[in-house]
């Protein structure tokens, strides 16, 4: 057996002959044990050939001394002692695969009620989510809460694997009314183009390979899907913004002497040498004189999530903290905002507490104004202004700063428009928060 | 180009049109159809880049775990690049345990000295001469580093240090986060890891504490590969095929020497053999190869069916948890 062709150095060869460099997906998976999700994972690693014969071997051996038949492919993914001890995910776990086209980076994330956080940090920065739903069950309550996880974190891409259906007979009818219901409640959630597969992943049915057993199903696999989907939009279609993170200076006595850079990774956009920019929250105005990308001095422009180094031409006081943007389509800037919230610590949210609140590259002062909502996740309600939020809760607060800072909407940017609130005092991640207000029907 | 790049080829020879594939960034061409998402690499090598610049920002004074290895020197290329043409904002930290290859420690030498980097050696034979370790019963010298690491961090005032850890070569390592929270001791308490939302990164910690930071996480030793072969990244010799004299031992080709090998009853032969991994003498072992190149490496790992660490390194084997249980106790 031998693993899929080099997805690289980045090449694949595209419909024209053209050698197209393979791109990186991001996903997430939501399901708990029950629903299959650790086998369904486990599947799509072997399936794919990312799992090398001694994890196999040692997967085979840990279910031998379990007292397990066959090798439990589940195993392969649990990988804290505890979780596996309790037979459960516990922990966000990062696993790698590839195919030819493209390379994957999946965030494998449990499903229990008290585990919602970690879905929240596996989906935050997913470009797809797969949500697994076992086809006997229906759409439980926790199937709901990973759609509303999934659609509250706006992940751009929404796959419903109908998994388990070796236990229905692999039936049509099963699978088109647990993707019916799917479908009505991820509406409700603002989410309308979700793709639901029926899948075996005990059996492999519709995981990599197409099944022999669901012939009604013409559809692609899951594997194909997640090879072939659009993921994001034209990234010319958001305004640059260009959070700055640290001041480069050349030595004086090198050949660069006098050179002077603001080194950041682009959070949105394409930004252009020539652009007209403004340094924010200061507000003041200057041209970009220059790119100097990791591969090249003087680049003509930059694009999202790279990381360059603008010059400018004005000698303006820019520091870390700051946000560069088009005159034309600035941020908001202000010392006030309603925000959606994810609470992640075990010590509960209070309104009046003060915090650090961290957003990009800027870290200021800022207090919880006021708890404004609580989410119940299962019934999409909001029950108006709880005391507290505690750990997994999702609600709505307002967030007051002792300085301005420069944001975005989270619908409108999802790293500009998401933040963190930390303990001053022993520096822990307190509160995932996203700009704006928490919708009807759940969706910021 | 930084420093740390060799020259590349010409445009047009055989070797820039292999499968070793143009330099990351160079197929983003600007014009007249600039290409406006990022390949897989130049994805990894930008969040790479931003995980370091984010550390320099957050801590007082971080330094690079840097043994000469592939995952260090890759690290190394790219923190470099990261802050070009500012020179490196800070120092390396190498633990030696005395079982370490010659010719990675004269790579490592050579890399500091030519590019003017500040490198701080902690020794484990220090500690095993005036009796603050006691060599193991196996003989490994991997946990021992523990230690004098922490040493190190305190005498260094250290609050960051960079690790060239990746999630895919473990599956303790699969939980790690990219911003890792050590307490006093060093330890990693997996059920007091931060969440980690949106590429943000909190670095805020209570004094004693420190963190671990892995800029390269994300990337698989694939990728590690063939970012070598498109930056022509310069690696120890023991990475590419040459001949050595090893002896079998647990399922692995060791090497031999004054370390402790080959024992009564084993025998030293001559192999063509190559390092997927490069650690201790003692539990780092190498497989049977004929590959020369980065382009013919990458070749070899895309057909094996063994993971690098499965394949080379004894010290993972010693129960399911091993890498968890050395991780709690300050291990990488």
């Amino acid at each position: 057996m031998a693993r899929p062709p080099l997805p690289g150095p980045s090449a694949a060869t595209g419909s024209g002959g053209r050698t197209v460099p393979a791109t990186l997906l991001r996903l997430a998976t939501a399901g708990s044990v029950d629903d299959g999700k650790s086998t369904l994972v486990g599947r799509l690693l072997h399936d794919c050939q990312a799992v090398l014969a001694d994890q196999l071997a040692a997967v085979a051996r840990a279910s031998r001394e379990r007292g397990l038949g066959a090798a439990d492919l589940a195993l392969l993914t649990d990988g804290l002692r505890a979780e596996r001890e309790q037979g459960i995910t516990i922990d966000v776990a990062y696993r790698y695969f590839a195919t030819p086209r493209r390379r994957f980076i999946l965030a494998d994330t449990p499903g229990h009620v008290q585990y919602t956080r970690n879905m929240v940090t596996g989906a935050s920065t997913a470009d797809l989510a797969v949500v697994l739903v076992d086809a006997r069950g229906r759409v439980r309550e926790q199937t709901r809460r990973h759609l509303a996880v999934a659609a509250l974190l706006r992940v751009p891409r929404l796959v419903l694997a109908v998994n388990k259906m070796d236990l229905v007979g692999y039936a049509e009818p099963v699978f088109a009314a647990v993707a019916l219901e799917c479908a009505a409640y991820a509406a409700d959630l603002g989410v309308t183009d979700v793709l639901a597969v029926p899948v075996s992943a005990l059996h492999g049915d519709n995981v990599v390979h197409p099944s022999a057993s669901m012939d009604w199903y013409s559809g692609p696999t899951l594997l194909e899907h997640l090879e072939s989907v659009e993921v994001d939009e034209d990234p010319q279609a958001l305004p640059a913004r260009f959070p700055v993170q640290y001041v480069l200076r050349a030595p004086e006595s090198g050949p660069d002497a006098g050179y002077r850079g603001y080194a950041g990774r682009l959070a949105g956009g394409v930004l252009r040498r020539g652009d007209r920019v403004a340094v924010l929250p200061s507000g003041r105005t200057t041209t970009v004189a220059g790119i100097d990308r990791l591969d090249r001095r003087d680049a003509d422009l930059a694009v999202t999530d790279q990381s360059v180094t603008l010059r400018l031409a004005d000698d303006l006081d820019v520091g870390r903290g700051d946000l560069i943007a088009p005159v034309t389509a600035t941020p908001q800037v202000g010392r006030e905002f309603t925000a959606t919230v994810c609470h992640l610590d075990a010590r509960p949210l209070r309104p009046g507490q003060h915090v650090l609140l961290r957003q990009q590259t800027a870290v200021v002062r800022a207090v919880v104004r006021s708890l404004d909502a609580r989410l119940d996740l299962a019934t999409l309600a909001a029950a108006p202004a709880p005391d507290a939020l505690e750990a997994n809760d999702l609600g709505q607060v307002t967030v007051a700063t002792a300085e301005p800072v420069a944001f975005d909407e989270y619908r409108d940017n999802r790293r500009t428009g998401a933040f963190l609130l930390v303990d001053p005092a022993d520096g822990a991640t307190l509160t995932a928060g996203m700009v704006g207000a928490l919708r009807a029907g759940g969706r910021p | 180009m930084s420093d740390l790049t060799r020259t590349a080829p010409p445009p047009g020879s055989a070797q820039a049109q292999g499968p070793g594939s143009p330099p990351v960034g160079a197929a983003a061409t600007d014009a007249p159809h600039p290409r406006l998402r990022l390949s897989h690499l130049e994805a990894l090598e930008s969040e790479a880049v931003h995980i370091i610049r984010e550390s320099v920002a957050q801590f007082e004074r971080p330094a690079l775990l840097f043994s000469g290895g592939k995952d260090s020197m890759v690290m190394l290329h790219v923190a470099v690049k990261a802050f070009h043409p500012a020179p490196l904002p800070f120092g390396l930290l190498h633990v030696d345990t005395g079982h370490n290859f010659p010719e990675v420690l004269a790579f490592r030498d050579r890399v500091v000295a030519e590019h003017g980097l500040r490198l701080t050696v902690a020794h484990v034979e220090a500690y095993l001469a005036d009796g603050r370790l006691t060599e193991r019963a196996d003989g490994t010298r991997n946990p021992l580093q523990t230690v004098p690491l922490l040493d190190a961090v305190a005498k260094g005032g250290l609050d960051a240090l960079f690790g060239g850890g990746r999630r895919d070569e473990e599956k303790a390592r699969a939980k790690e986060r990219v911003f890792s929270l050590r307490d006093d001791f060093g330890a990693w308490d997996p059920r007091r890891q931060r969440p980690e939302l949106w590429g943000l990164y909190n670095g805020r910690h209570r004094p004693g504490e420190h963190l671990r930071v892995f800029p390269l996480s994300n990337w698989t030793e694939l990728d590690v590969w063939q970012y070598i072969a498109a930056e022509q990244v310069e690696l120890p010799s023991i990475y590419y095929a040459h001949e050595r004299e090893v002896f079998r031992r647990g399922g692995m080709w060791l090497t031999a020497g004054a370390w402790g090998g080959p024992k009564d009853g084993e025998k030293a032969e001559r192999r063509t053999v190559r390092y997927r991994t490069v650690g201790d003498m003692s539990c780092t072992g190498a497989v049977e190869s004929a590959a020369a190149t980065p382009e013919e490496v990458i070749a070899e790992i895309a057909g094996s069916r063994m993971t690098e660490r499965g394949a080379s390194r004894a010290d993972d084997r010693l129960s399911e948890a091993a890498m968890e249980d050395r991780k709690r106790e300050g291990y990488f």
